[in-house]
């Protein structure tokens, strides 16, 4: 059976999978399409969590942002755990209690507020219209590499299977199929894992092998990539090169921005009572770890594994001729993600850091006229890992799998907190309060089927700022939503204008701060001082500014709060109402 | 950033240990894994140092440990003072 067969049977059949468990787990009320009827076990909302939150970043990209920049990177891994933590101690008990269904209802009652709920909903918009876009593109790029079809198809494929699964069962479908796709997904990337980790360290678990000796050299593994590195002129890989300063509130705004992403918060809406909000921050945690203390292990075995077929016989010696590359690289030339280019004319290829000074002098002593390993993206590292491991041709039709199975799952975690926001926030709340339970039900479907439509011809037509827009989804949600939710919990006196301006102070800055390096509206050649580290506020990257809007967030909400009247009584009682557990009791009607 | 309206014995002990949670989770990730590593580069782990390992390990680990830690004390206290869910 050919290699485009098993990538079939492997996407179709999980895709049979979603959209079998769409059909039996229809939602019927909304509190079904909205929190899936608070009824989910929180082991399985931990598991629903991990696949909601776990994107096509994580599974395909992290592992190639860790292999090629080390240590350094390692900002990715704890701020995408650390929030976990803030969910569990800050938000997520107090926000189960509350018992209702989207984040802009909390902030709009919290501060009794129309205007307060509005300026919720435009962030929740902006941040998840712009990191759904990322997702459909992954899930368009997965379909063209493996399945031959050209990248709008292939969206328009998976754009119909989230619809059939997320129109249909709202978050009670998309809960099942999240916990499908977190077994789909895990196994994919675990597998490759393992069988690289016993191919150099003989140890069959990753995360342990990353610390363990190098069969091969005999030396431990980390310090053998440290050498292999170092002597084609590459910085060493365990140690940091960047400013502590911004590595550190780069790793603060994941950590506050990951807290504060609505579709990840409105996953604890689901679960049955507030203990289980707190054990279910606990299991996501666990499900996530699983894949991000492989990733890492992943990373830096790859990036060790290409530095070895390169020069099989070491970095003294010769590098492999072209014609003698491994078929891997021959399968992703073709894509264009993998590109060589023999610049001496010697037949070899030759793989190194030519902007290395240090380095020049060996390079022009050896013959060498720059490093013709042009192109290597990020991105490949994962897919292919199998195919650099000598794996079976099934597994690589897994990791097709699991890779459309981590984009999928957080694309339609994504649309449910745009729909909600539409048919609960907008049109219920503001629009026609008098809306039955029937017809809000339908709207929040349109809504979604409109939210599907949106992303699936921004995800085909991807504006100029895709690659920014992660970014930009984290630092919006660090720096408006995530000390807005927190003081609405701690501070009892927190009122409308106290909360309003820190939303709008944080959210201004922040945006402001990402467009003056960026770009207006990351339209190129509108940003008034170049990104570069020397231009840098006290060397804070525009990523890493989501922790000081969150800063300036608080401040301006507390210098207002004392400058204007106290919370009315019910408000207070409200405040000191959801600090307790006891009377959670199932969804509200209102 | 507690309000003193609120004394309540109940959230007084919630508040105490979600500082001091929210230190240790501060010490292993911004501390031993970035500003603090360092300090501790003389502790040898396989290959490199503590400080790397805190930084892709040792932290998420801590922070399973801690939410593990929160939901089970925090349990034992909405019970002690007659606040949990019956």
């Amino acid at each position: 059976m050919d290699q485009f067969t098993i990538n079939i049977i492997f996407v179709g059949g999980s895709f049979m999978l979603y959209v079998a468990i769409a059909i039996w787990a229809r939602a019927g009320t909304t509190s079904e399409f909205y929190a899936a009827g608070r009824g989910v076990n929180p082991v399985v909302n931990g598991a629903a969590t991990a696949a909601d939150w776990m994107s096509a970043a994580s599974f395909i990209s992290m592992a190639g942002l860790i292999a090629f920049v080390g240590y350094d990177n390692s900002t990715f891994l704890m701020g995408w755990t650390g929030g976990y933590v803030l969910l569990a101690l800050l938000l997520a008990p107090y926000l189960r209690k509350f018992g209702r269904y989207t984040v802009p209802e909390f902030i709009g009652d919290r501060f009794y507020s129309q205007t307060a709920r509005m300026v919720a909903v435009i962030s929740l918009l902006v941040m998840s219209i712009t990191y759904v876009i990322g997702q459909m593109a992954g899930a368009g790029v997965a379909f063209s590499r493996f399945l031959e079809v050209d990248a709008t198809t292939g969206l328009i494929i998976a754009a119909a299977v989230v619809f059939a699964y997320a129109v249909l069962g709202g978050m009670k479908g998309i809960t099942y199929t999240q916990l499908a796709q977190y077994c789909v997904l895990i196994t994919a990337y675990t597998i490759p894992a393992v069988f690289i980790s016993l191919q150099l360290t003989n140890n069959p678990i990753p995360p342990l092998g990353l610390f363990s000796t190098h069969v091969e050299s005999g030396m431990p593994l980390l310090a053998k990539l440290d050498e292999i590195v170092q002597e084609l002129g590459f910085r060493d890989y365990t140690s940091n090169h960047g400013s502590m300063l911004n590595m550190t509130l780069f790793t603060i705004s994941l950590m506050i921005g990951t807290a504060g992403l609505p579709h990840v918060i409105i996953r604890f809406f689901t679960v049955p009572k507030v203990s289980d909000a707190r054990w279910s921050a606990g299991w996501a945690l666990v499900f996530i770890a699983l894949l991000y203390l492989t990733a890492p292990a992943v990373g830096a075995m790859a990036r060790l594994n290409i530095m070895t077929t390169i020069y099989p016989d070491g970095t003294d010696s010769q590098p492999i001729s072209y014609e003698e590359r491994p078929d891997w690289m021959r399968t992703w030339e073709q894509t264009g993600l993998l590109a060589f280019e023999d610049k001496n004319n010697d037949g070899l290829i030759q793989y190194y850091n030519d902007a290395s000074p240090e380095f020049a002098a060996i390079a022009a002593e050896r013959g060498w006229e720059g490093n013709e390993m042009v192109r290597f993206n990020n991105d490949i590292l994962v897919l292919a890992n199998p195919e650099i491991a000598q794996l079976p041709g099934w597994v690589i039709g897994l990791i097709a799998a699991g890779g459309l199975a981590a984009a999928l799952s957080t694309a339609a975690g994504l649309l449910l907190a745009i729909s909600s926001a539409v048919s609960h926030d907008l049109i219920k709340s503001t629009i026609n309060p008098n809306i039955s339970e029937k017809g809000e039900l339908l709207a929040a479907r349109i809504s979604m089927a409109g939210a599907i439509v949106v992303a699936t011809y921004l995800g085909a037509n991807p504006p100029g700022f895709a690659a920014q827009v992660v970014a930009l989804a984290f630092g919006l949600a660090a720096s408006s939503l995530f000390p807005a939710i927190m003081m609405g919990i701690f501070s009892k006196k927190m009122n409308t204008a106290g909360a309003v301006t820190g939303m709008l102070v944080g959210l201004g800055s922040t945006l402001l701060y990402i467009f003056t390096y960026l770009g207006w509206f990351f339209i190129p050649g509108t940003n008034m001082l170049e990104n570069v580290p020397a231009n840098w506020l006290f060397g804070i990257s525009p990523l890493s500014f989501g922790a000081v809007g969150a800063a300036l967030n608080f401040i301006a909400a507390y210098v207002v709060m004392n400058m204007t009247k106290e919370p009315p009584e019910e408000i207070q009682e409200l405040v000191e109402s959801i600090r307790v557990p006891r009377g959670a009791g199932s969804a509200q009607s209102h | 950033m507690s309000d003193k309206s609120s004394s309540n014995a109940y959230w007084q002990a919630n508040l105490r240990i979600i500082k001091i949670c929210m230190v240790i989770w501060a010490l292993v990730s911004l501390g031993f894994g970035i500003l603090l590593r360092p300090l501790i580069s003389g502790i040898p782990v396989g290959g490199t140092d503590l400080g790397f390992w805190f930084a892709q390990q040792g932290s998420i680990l801590v922070f399973i440990a801690l939410i593990f830690f929160y939901a089970t004390y925090m349990n034992r206290l909405d019970r002690e003072h007659g606040v949990d869910e019956q």
